[in-house]
């Protein structure tokens, strides 16, 4: 059975549920190693996260590097055991981060790449959609390990428990992929929201809300949902730019999506339009959004949320 | 300093785009600069000026590099309008069909025969929004790779930036040579002026083709691809939603429509 490569990934020191749906797909193809980069002395508390989707080993690589070297030394590492073992694929989670070192690694390892499936077939066949959401593209590898970024939330993990064998292997970073100096890091400030490419809910302010998200946030929290942001809004500096959905910013396709006082740029439009649901409060009844709009209001969204607000409140009672 | 600038021809944003034999059908649509590369241009630009300037007498240069069909000249002569002092462009029928590793690796071998001491780009096209060429040129070449960059300030051959993604914010560091991406909200790109219109019909375009630079065409274009499409189907237009003007109840339809939906 061909082996596949899923890069386990963590928001802080907890395991993200990426890993899972990465291992899923992974699973259809053959049995997945699971890789771990990791700090000197962090990966085993990491890798004993690793219980989701049929995962048949764990690979700890650490190295003070990653923190140091970011994506050239975490592509060395990976590129390494890539070679190494040549497996049919290698799956990593969809982000800034994500593509950029699948590729490296695929300049590294000779191998094709393709990034943003929402799908990958037992026979390694992704799906991708593309040209704002308007073509589905199926496409193959045909030269070295398959190298695929699936995006976030695209994939039903299954519910597979596993307890895989961990090992731990050395890997020394090569000085070429320490040229870039990470100086200083600031995590996305957590506020006790879901993360934006995680959520099965996101509610998004924009313009519209003319600075003021309190209705944006009171309506995501009885959701349970996660607040994104428009540019505008993010660049007026009325939310932070980690929140920001659309190009260079977040591509999210969760279950709902709830626009408000959005326009509907094409740009933020690229990173939203994959949504299940899209749900459009606007006051100007032309904005491009309600285009994509399931179910659309045409209104102020200071009056339209609160009253939905309320009426959350009511059904869930 | 030399500094170069890579920017792509895409096909307008807000154009239909169609697939054509597994590959984007470019015929019938305009073309233009890539916006997102607009701002490396500008970039550039600033980094040039800040430092002694360049054109005429200037202590720094800007070069722009592209690779596409003929009409590329056209994006390339918006970033020469801006105020870049001159281009390459690679153009060959062997390109048609090339995936990020090719293209990648003709952008690496021009930087490579030009001496830079910068390279900066646009975080990705709007077309194939993949997002992964600037890594793979620094890759290619083993230069500092920096990237998403919120802000760039050069010192003395050293340069730092802020790194701004969904992972947070880096401050990262490197000596030259370094290849750096830009992300949308480092600047607000120049308008070209009439002068520096007038002025770009004079600049230097030195046009390769793949014998020029060396490269075999058979790693290239869709020979050399290292990944194939399998099919491509256009999706069905969604189909149109429901839409309501709030007459005092608009949030309680919301509401409902979410219940109806058994999204809550």
């Amino acid at each position: 059975m061909s082996e596949v490569f899923v890069l386990a990934q963590f928001v802080g020191e907890k395991i993200a549920k990426t890993t899972a749906e990465l291992a899923t797909c992974g699973a259809r193809i053959g049995d997945v190693t699971a890789i771990v980069l990791a700090a000197p002395g962090k990966g085993s508390a990491l890798a004993a996260q690793i219980t989701h989707g049929k995962i048949a080993k764990v690979l700890i690589i650490e190295s003070a590097d990653f923190d140091h070297f970011g994506v050239s030394a975490s592509a060395a590492a990976l590129a390494h055991v890539v070679s190494e073992q040549k497996p049919a694929a290698l799956l990593i989670t969809s982000s800034a981060f994500g593509k950029e070192l699948a590729g490296c690694v695929a300049v590294l390892t000779d191998s094709g790449l393709i990034t943003d499936a929402v799908d990958v077939s037992s026979e390694i066949v992704a799906t991708q959609i593309v040209f704002g959401g308007s073509t589905t593209v199926h496409s193959r590898v045909c030269h070295g390990s398959a190298i695929i970024t699936l995006r976030p939330n695209s994939v039903t993990s299954d519910s597979a428990k596993s307890s895989p064998e961990i090992i731990t292997v050395p890997v020394a970073i090569p000085d070429a992929a320490k040229r870039a100096k990470v100086i200083s890091s600031q995590p996305p400030i957590a506020e006790g929201r879901p993360e934006l490419t995680e959520a099965q809910i996101i509610v998004s302010g924009g313009r519209g809300t003319n600075g003021d998200f309190s209705a944006v946030e009171t309506f995501a929290d009885l959701l349970g949902a996660a607040v994104g942001a428009s540019r505008a809004a993010t660049d007026a500096g009325w939310y932070p730019h980690s929140h920001q959905v659309g190009q260079t910013g977040k591509t999210v396709s969760p279950q709902l999506y709830v626009a408000c006082g959005i326009s509907g740029a094409i740009q933020h439009r690229a990173g939203m339009q994959t949504s299940k649901t899209i749900v459009v409060i606007n006051k100007d009844p032309e904005a491009p959004i309600f285009e994509l709009a399931d179910f659309g209001v045409v209104g102020d969204l200071f009056s339209v949320l609160p009253q939905a607000s309320e009426g959350v409140k009511a059904h869930k009672s | 300093m030399k500094i170069a600038v890579c920017v792509k021809q895409v096909p307008d944003s807000w154009a239909e785009k169609k697939m054509n034999g597994g590959v984007l059908d470019r015929q019938g649509i305009d073309a233009v600069l890539n916006d997102l590369d607009e701002y490396a241009v500008e970039e550039a630009l600033r980094i040039a000026e800040a430092h002694g300037g360049n054109g005429e007498g200037g202590a720094n240069s800007v070069t722009v590099i592209s690779m596409g069909p003929e009409r590329t000249g056209d994006a390339v002569r918006k970033a020469l309008s801006m105020g870049a002092d001159g281009a390459i462009i690679v153009t060959d029928a062997a390109l048609a069909g090339s995936d990020a590793l090719a293209t990648s690796k003709v952008l690496a071998k021009v930087i490579e025969g030009g001496n830079f001491d910068l390279v900066l780009c646009g975080t990705e096209s709007t077309d194939a929004r993949m997002s992964v060429v600037p890594a793979m040129i620094a890759q290619r070449l083993a230069w500092a790779q920096l990237t998403f960059a919120g802000s760039v300030v050069v010192d003395a051959g050293s340069v730092t930036i802020t790194r701004v993604t969904e992972a947070g914010v880096d401050t990262i560091k490197a000596q030259f040579p370094a290849v750096i991406s830009v992300v949308e909200k480092i600047n607000e790109p120049r308008y070209p002026s009439f002068k520096g219109i007038m002025a770009a019909k004079k600049k230097p375009v030195d046009i390769k083709d793949l014998a020029s630079l060396g490269i075999d065409a058979a790693q290239v274009g869709t020979p050399g691809a290292w990944s194939v499409v399998v099919d491509a189907t256009p999706r069905p237009p969604k189909a149109a939603g429901i839409k309501i003007v709030d007459d005092g109840n608009g949030g309680k339809a919301l509401v409902d429509f979410l219940v109806e939906k058994k999204l809550i």
